[in-house]
């Protein structure tokens, strides 16, 4: 370990410090917000995940209203100091029952909306296409089935010249900064898109929260998931299951396009054999 | 019984601690070797630090600044080895030796040569799991989790942490078995089972999962070792054998380690909130059925580590109601601390302090693992900094706290002298108030997409990353502060402690001088309504 | 915990408590081993485990045979995935990419693989179905996958594969796929040492 030597590095790390004391008073910067919360995302389920989140979120709140307030009420008014004499009860069982039963009917409450919104995460039939994902260290493959269209996707060379040690390069100048990709993945708005994943070394999890997608590549095996975008738009990710040295370096782009500019971008990708073919 | 331990005592009653290195090396008393497993673990606390503040470092702003990316890996994986296995469960094994004994009204640990081996096995596990930093290859970077066939990329190091991991298994066992044979037969007479300290009786559940669980682990990590050098391939698609397995089998052991790391802090904040409220412990008995349901359940929801490895759904769906239903023990375990304090007649000394910021942080963390447990959700949250979040929430203001408020609570009985309350207090807030610092901006930051073990990160993680790190570098540097009060009350600086140390406590530890004298209970103490709460 | 390592009582130590102690230490020591072995029992249980609910997408891998019953008014989209894992030497694809099937019918595809080097090689394909839940209804009569395969120098190889997807598949699932991964047998695992621990 050792301190960065280049003038550049101590002049963003102070610069770092300054903008986040302004950031803690409350100003707001162009390139860093203060995102508290999970993305609503762009499709039906990822909505849905959303709400079971703020839903579980707000049960928990209100949890912690009663149980926080109780306690906050005892610390005031049970203390020693404001003359309070010990009572000496140890049991109810009245109490216990409450206790244990109020926790279980809030916990039904929350199985059955996850538990449906489980079943049709499930629900993978009438994909309108599909892509096989294979993962590898540390860049992913997007093979579009049917279409004789595959490419690797990898970091960024703008990224990938900023994130070496001592680059020299400030990662605020780097336009998304370790989330952009050379070959993204494209698809058409409103299609129903079947992933399967797999992996070529090491497990790796295909990660983009907008999609509210998370599937694990493993070698030798064949995982399903699938998404279907309503909005048109970039959503990015990252690799989410440890893969070794640059699991940080291999980040997920998809473009979410109108279908006619799919269709152009699948056909710029296709080997003109398959194209000829196509239109014939 | 009871004259089978005053005949095994008239040999070795009343001889004096050895000299100088010989006492500690072939101890076999249960307080030197209590307290050599706390100084142990308080190293190991330090040294697990000190990699999280390169961690913390590293993660102050974008871009890399002082570490490569595998050296990155190498410091979140040792950080979690040396924290788990080397901090928490020895302080909570120190404490078991140290106070069970006198809590039961015992003379000393069942198997005290055993009890010998259980403590000397770990600085040499740990010598050899730190030493693989010096190894080609760098010391194992694939995670505590240690999953294949990523593990398998391990350097030099690969068999040096399997072997460590199998001493560190190996002391685990034979310290839950002393513990349970001593709860089990060194009772005072009049001990029954249900007037056991909570204390006790969490350590004894506790014990019972290290014995059922630790040796899965040694399984597994076996496997992996079979796999890498002698041709199996348990974990090896080539071969017939699965990757996800390990996984499972990992998990089977890990769910129960991590109530093997938070059962025995139920139990310090079970003995410390009656102490200071002034009444006895509500629900006791529903206490021991919440720490046994919680240990049983433990047992059936692994595989809520791993709801993005497709599972059936049939799957998803069990595990995802077994989590849940955890939630309704341990909320029984929360409303009867309350209960405890309710109508009590509180003072705040440190370990109180302690105490209650269990009960509020715990609690959160709590909170973040019941909604962890809902598979939709979950598929968001999973390896993202809201899970680092999630469990640094219940490991350190749950597993740590407790055992700095055992400490605190416990100190004058093992030295004889008060520790520095003012300054246990400073410790208390600065601890508190830092650890929020650290931890609470880690849920922004997974929900905001960051995934976890990750050395450099886009832009716009930058801000809460840099107040964690802040934080995180606030709660290290109080932590020296704790080591000093510690240091200045074993030096004997405070005042004279009583035999009671705090305000008419219940408890046969406290029947005992301050401090506590080399042999305890050598004749079974009479248990008067008057020493214990029930 | 290997169980030559158990620590044993020491006869001699005269601190404890006897004799409960010891039976009850020792029924605890052989807790902690049979433990042991339950981690290992594991693997056959996780097996079967697997078996029974397609977990893992795993399929048999011995060679099942099975009557015809043809369900003519149901089609199945069956895919088929072809990986090469950790860069090994071969060029590897199916026949075709995708068939409709009815469930109940024996159907057969082929696969074709070159062996890129001039060296002999074997390999193992290793199968997988996507979604895993269809694994258990999908059984093959006929595998490449259940033996190893062996290449001469250069040499490209047509491999079948006959199958049948069951009739009671259930209704929720339309489109199957069969992914097969091939593994040069010869390094298991240095290949992705060879890959992972490269630095900069
Ligand atoms: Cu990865």
């Amino acid at each position: 370990m050792r301190l960065p030597t280049r003038p550049q590095g101590e002049f963003s790390m102070l610069r770092k410090v300054y903008l986040s004391v302004l950031g803690l008073l409350g100003a707001s910067r162009a390139n860093a917000d203060w995102a508290l919360n999970m993305p609503r995302g762009v499709t039906r389920l990822s909505a849905e995940t959303y709400d079971l989140h703020m839903q579980i979120f707000y049960w928990c709140c209100a949890i912690a209203l009663v149980v926080f307030g109780v306690m906050i009420y005892s610390l005031i008014r049970h203390r020693k100091s404001v003359g309070a004499k010990p009572a000496t009860f140890s049991h109810s069982m009245k109490a216990e029952v409450i206790w244990t039963t109020i926790p279980i009917i809030i916990l039904l409450i929350l199985a059955v909306p996850s538990a449906r919104t489980v079943i049709e995460l499930e629900d993978s039939r009438k994909p309108d296409m599909t892509v096989v994902i294979t993962a590898y260290q540390w860049r992913w493959h997007y093979r579009y089935t049917g279409q004789d269209v595959e490419f690797y996707s990898s970091l960024a060379r703008t990224s990938g010249d900023a994130r070496r040690l001592d680059s020299g390069i400030d990662p605020f100048t780097v336009d998304n900064y370790l989330l952009d990709v050379d070959n993204p993945l494209v698809v058409p708005v409103g299609s129903k898109v079947r992933l399967l994943l797999t992996a070529n070394d090491v497990v790796h999890s295909w990660w983009v929260p907008e999609l509210a997608i998370k599937k694990d590549a493993i070698p030798g095996f064949m995982n399903e998931t699938w998404f279907k975008a309503e909005t048109v738009g970039t959503y990015r990710g990252q690799c989410a299951e440890l893969c070794g040295m640059d699991h940080g370096y291999m980040p997920i782009v998809v473009n979410v396009v109108e279908p006619q500019a799919y269709a152009a971008w699948l056909a710029s990708k296709q080997p003109a054999a398959t194209q000829s073919a196509a239109t014939n | 019984m009871t004259s089978a331990v005053m005949d095994a005592h008239h040999s070795e009653a009343h001889h004096e601690p050895a000299k100088g290195i010989k006492r500690w090396l072939y101890a076999t008393n249960h307080k030197d070797i209590g307290t050599m497993y706390l100084v142990l673990s308080l190293v190991m606390f330090l040294t697990g630090g000190v990699m999280a503040l390169i961690i913390r470092s590293e993660l102050f702003q974008p871009g890399l600044q002082f570490i490569a990316p595998n050296v990155f890996n190498q410091m979140t994986t040792m950080h979690a080895l040396v924290m788990v296995f080397g901090a928490v469960m020895p302080a909570f094994v120190g404490l078991a030796n140290w106070m069970i004994p006198l809590m039961i009204g015992a003379p000393d640990m069942a198997l005290p040569r055993m009890n010998n081996w259980s403590f000397w096995i770990l600085p040499f596990a740990f010598l050899m799991l730190v030493s693989t930093f010096f190894m080609p290859g760098g010391a194992p970077a694939s995670g505590w989790t240690m999953y294949p066939p990523l593990v398998l990329q391990t350097g030099d190091a690969f068999p040096f942490l399997i072997f460590s991991v199998h001493l560190l298994g190996i002391s685990s066992i034979m310290g839950a078995i002393n513990i349970i044979v001593t709860i089990v037969n060194m009772r005072a007479p009049d001990m029954s089972l249900l007037k056991m300290p909570m204390f006790v009786w969490t350590w004894l559940i506790t014990a019972y999962l290290l014995l059922a669980v630790m040796p899965v682990l040694a399984g597994a990590v076996t496997m992996l070792l079979t796999d890498q050098f002698f041709g199996t391939s348990f974990f090896l698609a080539a071969g017939g054998g699965d990757p996800v397995m390990y996984q499972h089998i990992f998990w089977f052991f890990g769910h129960p380690e991590v109530y093997i790391l938070i059962l025995p802090a139920f139990g310090v904040v079970s003995e410390i909130i009656p102490t200071f409220a002034r009444k006895p412990l509500f629900g006791h008995d529903s206490m021991v059925y919440a720490a046994s349901s919680i240990a049983f359940l433990s047992f059936i929801v692994w595989a809520h580590h791993m709801f993005t490895v497709g599972m059936p759904l049939t799957g998803q769906l069990f595990f995802m109601f077994s989590t849940m239903l955890i939630a309704v023990p341990t909320g029984v375990k929360i409303f009867n601390w309350v209960a405890t304090m309710w109508r009590g007649a509180m003072t705040f000394e440190t370990p109180m302090l302690f105490s209650l910021a269990i009960l509020f942080l715990f609690t959160i963390g709590g909170f973040s693992g019941l909604m962890l447990a809902i598979v939709p959700a979950d598929i968001q949250y999973h390896d993202s900094y809201f899970v680092v979040a999630h469990f640094h929430y219940v490991l350190v203001p749950g597993s740590v706290f407790a055992i700095m408020a055992a400490v605190y609570y416990w100190l004058p009985k093992w030295t004889g002298h008060m520790y520095n309350e003012k300054l246990g207090k400073v410790h208390f807030w600065l601890s508190t108030v830092f650890i929020n610092v650290t931890f609470f901006p880690m849920h922004f930051l997974g929900l905001a997409g960051m995934p976890r073990r990750i050395p450099d990160y886009s832009t716009q993680f930058t801000d809460f990353n840099a107040i964690a790190s802040v934080g995180a570098v606030g709660y290290g540097l109080s932590q020296l502060l704790f080591v000093y009060v510690v240091v200045q009350c074993v030096r004997g600086k405070g005042e004279k402690a009583s035999s009671e140390v705090w305000d008419n406590p219940k408890g046969l530890e406290w029947t005992v001088p301050s401090p506590a004298p080399y042999h305890t209970f050598e004749v079974p103490p009479k248990i008067s309504s008057s020493s214990t709460f029930s | 915990m290997t169980k030559g390592e158990q620590p044993t009582m020491d006869p001699s130590d005269s601190k404890k408590p006897e004799p409960i102690d010891r039976t009850l230490a020792g029924r605890l020591v052989l807790l902690a081993i049979a433990m042991f072995g339950f981690g290992f029992l594991l693997v056959p249980i996780y097996d079967v485990f697997c078996e029974i609910t397609g977990l893992g997408g795993k399929t048999n891998d011995v060679a099942f045979t099975v009557e015809e019953s043809v369900e003519q008014d149901r089609t199945v989209q069956l895919g088929f995935v072809t990986t090469v894992n950790g860069y090994a030497p071969w060029e590897f694809s199916a026949e075709v990419e995708e068939m409709a099937i009815h469930p109940g019918g024996i159907y057969e595809a082929t696969f074709i693989a070159t062996n890129l080097t001039d060296e002999f090689k074997t390999a193992q394909a290793v199968p997988s179905v996507a979604p895993s839940q269809a694994a258990k209804y999908f059984k093959k009569l006929e595998c490449f996958c259940f033996t190893t395969q062996e290449f001469m120098p250069g040499e490209t190889k047509e491999m079948p594969v006959r199958f049948i997807v069951e009739s009671d598949l259930p209704d929720y699932i339309d489109t199957i796929t069969l992914s097969y991964t091939f593994f040069d047998t010869a390094r298991q695992t240095d290949t992705v040492a060879a890959a992972g621990l490269n630095t900069h």
